[in-house]
């Protein structure tokens, strides 16, 4: 009941942005919504009415389905520490990109098996995230979900995801 | 009826078109879901269509504030009646098989892109944040496209018999894509969008480019068919509405 007093009025910013790298990516659990880029900022408001926490966050795809989940996994974490009065605003503008996947987001990825985006030159193809070879190719220009595609190692014959550049 | 209000129609008539356009193809292509001609395709088709619905919920969720009558994306996807729709008739035409879901797709694909990174410009901040999200999607499904039209044509001689037909049948129904009326003229005047005739002479070099590499004949421009946009369709789109539909019809207001 402690910690939860002392959370449930303002707590720091950079506290949040913490308990928000424990809310993961429904499709891929090994990475957060802070990871992937999704969570754009945090910010509290004092409205006559007290204060009122902002989180914005921003779709991969437009027709993500996850993004629902996340929004909501979102609000149920922070409820959780104690944040009742919550706004979570959508914004589109900018686009989500790749770019925005933080360098642990990356490693994280490669260790599940995904490879991590990276700018191909045209006619190359991402090293296989299993075996470390160069000699793969593409099966599938989409995956199991719209960020990713699908390639096959041509070494260890392991098919793998490519989380896509975007 | 005041100038600022004729513009608000304008815009509210001309989100519609762009939400409806990917709305219904996007219908068109979830048709395929489970019947892909092989598994990868079948979830390749399956994340296009998927990114369309998310943009078709974008510009009717904007079509919905700018009119304000109370109308969210999901009204008026489930709650119009064909007349009421202001798709193009090329996207509601049957998947057919696919060669024709495959020509379809890049014909439109490539106006697409041509229209979003027009709009990506848009003097209208719902339009430009919308089209610079869209093109990343759609400069994506125009390489799927064009890969798939090479792989058809250039391919067996079933494959380049069926694609090219495909081609031939879907062509009259390119034409009402770069018309301009009154909407388009009025949002034009306006620096929200361009003339859409402008984009007709960059979008015969795209297709026809990919055609020459799929070893298939551009077809002439003859009589094109139109009126989507206008809410006259062809008899193709009741019986869509009518599956898509029928869930809000049946059980209005229903939710997950």
């Amino acid at each position: 009941m402690v910690a939860r007093a002392a959370t449930a009025g303002r707590a720091d910013v950079e506290l949040i942005w913490r308990w928000l790298e424990t809310v993961v990516d429904p499709e891929i659990p090994v990475v957060s919504v802070v990871d992937l880029g999704i969570v754009r900022d945090v910010r509290w408001h004092e409205p006559p009415s007290g204060p009122l926490l902002e989180v914005t966050v921003t779709p991969t795809y437009s027709g993500c389905p996850a993004t629902e989940v996340i929004t909501a996994s979102i609000r149920e974490a922070l409820r959780h520490r104690g944040i009742e009065s919550l706004r979570i605003v959508n914004r589109v503008a900018p686009p989500w990109t790749t770019d925005w996947i933080s360098e642990s987001g990356r490693r994280k990825l490669e260790r599940y098996g995904i490879a991590p985006p990276r700018p191909l030159s045209p006619g190359a193809t991402p090293p296989c995230p299993r075996c470390g070879a160069e000699d793969t190719e593409c099966i599938a220009r989409f995956g199991s979900t719209p960020c990713k595609a699908l390639y096959r190692c041509r070494e260890c014959l392991e098919p793998f995801d490519y989380f896509k550049c975007h | 009826m005041t100038p600022a209000a004729d513009a608000d129609d304008a815009l509210f008539e001309y989100l519609l078109r762009l939400g409806d356009n990917a709305l219904i193809l996007s219908h068109r292509l979830c048709e395929w879901c489970g019947n892909g001609p092989v598994l990868e395709e079948d979830l390749a088709i399956s994340n296009v269509a998927l990114d369309l619905l998310g943009q078709a919920r974008y510009w009717l969720g904007q079509a919905g504030e700018v009119e304000n009558k109370g109308r969210d994306a999901d009204t008026l996807a489930f709650t119009r009646d064909g007349m009421d729709f202001r798709n193009a008739l090329l996207v509601e035409l049957p998947r057919g098989d696919f060669a024709r879901t495959t020509a379809r797709q890049f014909l439109f694909d490539h106006w697409h892109l041509l229209l979003l990174e027009a709009l990506a410009g848009s003097s209208e901040p719902r339009v430009a944040d919308g089209a610079v999200k869209a093109v990343k999607e759609v400069r994506y499904h125009v390489e799927r496209s064009d890969e798939w039209m090479v792989l058809l044509g250039d391919g067996t001689g079933e494959s380049r018999d069926r694609i090219n037909s495909a081609v031939c049948e879907m062509w009259p129904y390119t034409g009402e894509l770069f018309e301009s009326d009154g909407v388009v003229r009025t949002l034009a005047d306006k620096g929200v969008t361009t003339l859409h005739e402008k984009l007709r002479d960059p979008w015969r070099a795209r297709v026809e480019r990919v055609l020459k590499r799929a070893t298939i004949e551009p077809p002439a421009d003859s009589f094109m068919h139109g009126g989507g946009y206008h809410g006259v369709h062809t008899e193709h789109l009741g019986y869509l509405l009518a599956e898509m539909q029928f869930l809000q019809r049946a059980y209005p207001g229903a939710q997950w």
